[in-house]
């Protein structure tokens, strides 16, 4: 029974620099930080991390696996706090769960946490679906 | 820096586009997502950000994309696009300020399908100073 409160089951997804280029093909995104190490240095940056929107792509794939297909997905958002980070050869942890914040008329709002190496990545994050 | 008369003002996209099942497999390939015959919830952003960024580096304009970061965003799902669809965008420039010498700017993105609203999506974009 899913009722207000509702802690949904976690999913880990992983990240590798295979994924993130995969990620920069599919969105047009191509800014080096997500792809070129020595250029993410450059600018001030720990190592190459991952495009937020890829961050937020995975999570909403959960978000569509709980709600029964992306077709129900009505209002997603997310606040971009903390990278995450991707160093080469390394397979690295998005970890996803959700809380289910309200139920109205067949509609849930679920309120998200995304997590990398136990830092978290999205603040604010929520979603509406249909169910 | 952003031309502040900017603010508030509606921008039409360049072209309207028209989505193809390749692009839509491929992004959900990156996720993982076998149902390819709806675009998942944050596909669009692949036209959207291409928009703005157009829009927001014309020269009337005057944003620097080079030292850009995304610091939020929302979409708002009418409804889900597909391949086929034939989208046009519009963006606006929503607000505008300057904080500690970073420019933050909002901007909403209208897509529509044959005249009608499907998805507003909100981006938050910072100007690294």
């Amino acid at each position: 029974m899913i009722e207000v409160g509702t802690v949904l089951d976690e999913k880990v997804f992983y990240l590798d620099r295979a994924l993130l280029k995969a990620y920069a093909d599919a969105s047009g995104d191509q800014n080096p930080i997500h792809q070129n190490e020595e250029f993410a240095v450059s600018v001030g940056l720990p190592n190459v991390i991952a495009h937020g929107m890829l961050t937020m792509a995975l999570v909403g794939k959960y978000v569509s696996d709980f709600a029964g297909g992306s077709a129900n997905v009505l209002e997603y958002s997310a606040r971009f706090i903390k990278p995450v980070i991707v160093p080469l050869g390394e397979k690295v942890d998005l970890t996803v769960t959700a809380t289910v914040a309200e139920i109205a008329d067949g509609k849930f709002s679920l309120s998200l946490s995304a997590t990398s190496a136990g830092v978290k990545v999205l603040g604010m994050a929520k979603a509406v679906v249909n169910k | 820096m952003l031309n502040p008369d900017s603010v508030g003002s509606t921008f039409a996209g360049t072209d309207s586009v028209t989505l193809s099942q390749s692009e839509i497999d491929a992004f959900c390939a990156v996720i993982g997502e076998s149902d390819t015959t709806i675009a998942p919830p944050t596909f669009t952003i692949r036209i959207t950000l291409t928009q703005f960024e157009e829009i927001l580096t014309r020269p009337e304009i005057g944003l620097d994309w080079s030292r850009l970061v995304h610091g939020d965003q929302k979409f708002e799902i009418f409804s889900p696009v597909k391949a086929g669809d034939n989208l046009t965008c519009a963006a606006t420039i929503e607000s505008y300020r300057v904080a500690a010498g970073n420019e933050i700017v909002s901007v909403r993105s209208d897509l529509h399908r044959d005249g009608k609203l499907v998805i507003s999506a909100w981006s938050t974009l910072v100007v690294r100073a």
